[in-house]
């Protein structure tokens, strides 16, 4: 097998080496890197939940109820005994199911709903928009709580599906407008008119020629979407209209927190909300490198 | 001016029009029933006759029409319908826990608009120094903090460093001013900081741009000072974007507070959101969603007219 890698390599060696992409966004984005490796340690938390975790999320233990940080339980105890380290673990795995899931269908549902609404133009475009901007005029979160209102429970393997919808929906319109707006300044390129001379159909022209050159704005979109949506999830779980008890979830650690816990046991406050903060922090700070990375127009 | 008002006033009703519409069809062509999600809340089996009679009782048995008519003729007389649970009109049950709500609001903004517009500034002008660093970083952090966490976090302090807390209740600021203040601070300062931090960032970038404009080298090659161009010159321009950051986000400073609310205990219409989500009283529901949509409608008005004001050129055109 040397050889066979050796071999062909000789003769290009001395073309200059193509740059690695990855290894390029690291050295020009330090702090993108930075927001990858926090990622990256929640993914790995989410994936490994169960060796890395010290004891059973869900383990009631009344012997160890609101123990301090120390060298058993690293984060401390709540207050049915579970190991808060452990929860916090576990929970990486509800944030980060809830937050890509809904990311990538609330993107894709928008890029779609722009694209058609930009290369269409005229009255389609106009009553897109129109929706597009009511549904924007609704903040983030009570869009999603009127879903769950409607909607109620409904869950698979744990996690409720109406509650992906309800953090889906408000996505949906920010994208739609992100997309819209990219789609606008490629409609208006000879290739387009080319393939529309060319007789190809319109649902070809939007998924061959123009999705293809929306991708950018839709991973920057979709990053950006992350850090929405696992503080939106967070924020439900918290007002108890998310996960439910007894899936560990960062929202759902701190819910439910009355004043006697802030004096007896800050650690069930303290380390939930670090949770939630740094993937929130890292996304943000990922999403904000690679616009900087993919698309230097788009900076503002 | 006036007549710019007076435009800028009859656009604001076909949105508004849109908005009642939309929150109206939000809820009723949704898939999934809130009455038969209300009655089985908690797992229990009930009765197709008890869900229709429910359903009769609500006036959901009408056609969609007539329950939109209805919907409609009632809103101009702010007819919003009766709370499912308590049996009050919906319009008393906001009424009553409006003010406090808005307070909070509103002392958020001036916090976030008295500490974004120097720190921003300051940012700008020492660019890339230990200040400029810090101020960013303080302001990424903003982005990233859950107010209601952050709000758990300020409980904790007052906890810890005074075994204080504040007291739980509104008593309205003419009554009793430093009760009033001392109960409403800290949910301001909780959904202030992400405010303040979008402003923040919002102002030095805007004030960065402004200075590399022609015009600010033009006065500085007359000799004008530094401090003078500011006043005269950058400040004024920058200001704009921030204006409509400020704008928007106020939306978002009341859905921040829907959540932070609950961690102070207060009454608020944060706290009626909530509640009305987990019984299902949809009335209620419709109610506030109406109300948040038409704030931000008017909040976005008022930019609008900020703007006109600021930059004369808007005007005219």
């Amino acid at each position: 097998m040397a050889t066979v890698a050796t071999t062909p390599s000789s003769q290009f060696e001395t073309l200059p080496r193509r740059p690695n992409a990855l290894w390029q966004f690291a050295r020009t984005q330090p702090l993108g890197l930075v927001g990858f490796l926090i990622i990256l340690l929640y993914v790995v938390c989410a994936f490994g939940a169960q060796w890395i975790s010290t004891f059973d999320p869900e383990a009631i233990d009344f012997a160890a109820m609101l123990a301090a940080p120390g060298g058993e339980h690293w984060f401390g105890t709540d207050q049915y005994g579970r190991d808060v380290f452990s929860r916090i673990v576990y929970g990486s795995r509800t944030a980060l199911a809830v937050g890509i899931v809904s990311a990538v269908a609330g993107c894709t549902l928008g890029a779609l709903v722009g694209a058609a609404s930009g290369y269409f133009g005229g009255r389609i475009d106009n009553a897109i928009q129109r929706v597009v901007d009511i549904m924007l005029s609704f903040p983030i979160i009570v869009l999603a709580m009127v879903v769950v209102a409607v909607l109620g429970k409904r869950s698979l393997l744990g996690i409720d599906l109406n509650l992906i919808a309800a953090i889906t929906l408000p996505i949906v319109p920010r994208m739609a407008r992100v997309a819209r707006a990219s789609t606008l300044s490629i409609v208006a390129m000879p290739f387009i008119d080319a393939a529309r001379a060319a007789g190809f159909s319109n649902s070809r022209i939007i998924l061959r020629h123009i999705v293809p050159n929306i991708v950018a704005p839709y991973l920057i979109m979709v990053s950006a979407s992350m850090a929405q949506a696992i503080l939106l999830e967070a924020s439900l779980s918290f007002l108890g209209l998310g996960v439910t008890e007894p899936t560990p979830a960062w929202g759902l650690m701190l819910s439910g927190t009355s004043a006697d816990f802030y004096q007896t046991a800050p650690w069930m406050i303290v380390f939930p909300g670090v949770a939630i903060t740094l993937a929130v922090f890292a996304f943000n700070l990922f999403g904000d490198s690679l616009r900087d990375w993919l698309d230097p127009k788009l900076k503002s | 001016m006036f007549w710019f008002l007076i435009r800028r006033l009859f656009l604001v009703i076909p949105t508004l029009v849109g908005v009642a519409i939309a929150v109206f069809f939000l809820i009723r062509v949704m898939p999934g029933d809130v009455v038969v999600v209300k009655l089985r809340a908690d797992g229990a089996a009930v009765s197709e006759e008890a869900i229709q009679a429910e359903r009769k009782r609500l006036g959901l048995d009408k056609p969609l029409y007539e329950q939109f008519v209805d919907y409609m003729v009632g809103l101009p007389r702010l007819d919003l319908g009766k709370s499912l649970w308590t049996g009050e009109p919906v319009i008393k049950e906001i009424g009553l826990r409006m003010p406090v709500s808005i307070q909070i609001a509103v002392m958020a903004g001036v916090i976030a608009v008295l500490i974004a517009i120097p720190l921003g500034t300051i940012s700008a002008l020492y660019r890339d120094s230990w200040i400029d660093h810090s101020v960013r970083v303080v302001a990424v952090s903003g982005l990233a903090i859950p107010s209601f966490w952050l709000g758990m976090l300020i409980i904790l302090g007052l906890l810890s460093l005074f075994n204080w807390l504040p007291k739980i209740g509104y008593v309205p600021f003419w009554q009793d001013p430093i009760t009033n203040l001392s109960v409403t601070i800290w949910p301001a300062a909780s959904v202030g900081y992400r405010y303040a931090a979008v402003a923040t960032r919002m102002m030095r970038s805007s004030l960065l741009e402004v200075m590399r404009e022609d015009y600010i080298r033009t006065a500085r090659a007359k000799g004008v000072w530094t401090r003078l161009i500011m006043r005269r010159h950058a400040l004024r321009n920058a200001l704009l974007p921030v204006v409509t950051v400020i704008g928007l986000e106020f939306a978002f400073l009341i859905g921040g507070l829907v959540v932070t609310e609950q961690v102070f205990n207060i009454n608020g219409i944060g706290k009626l959101f909530v509640d009305a989500t987990a019984r299902g009283d949809f009335n209620l529901i419709q109610g506030l969603v109406l109300l948040i949509a038409t704030i931000f409608v008017l909040v976005n008005l008022a930019v609008d007219l900020l703007y006109g004001w600021l930059d004369p050129r808007i005007r005219l055109s």
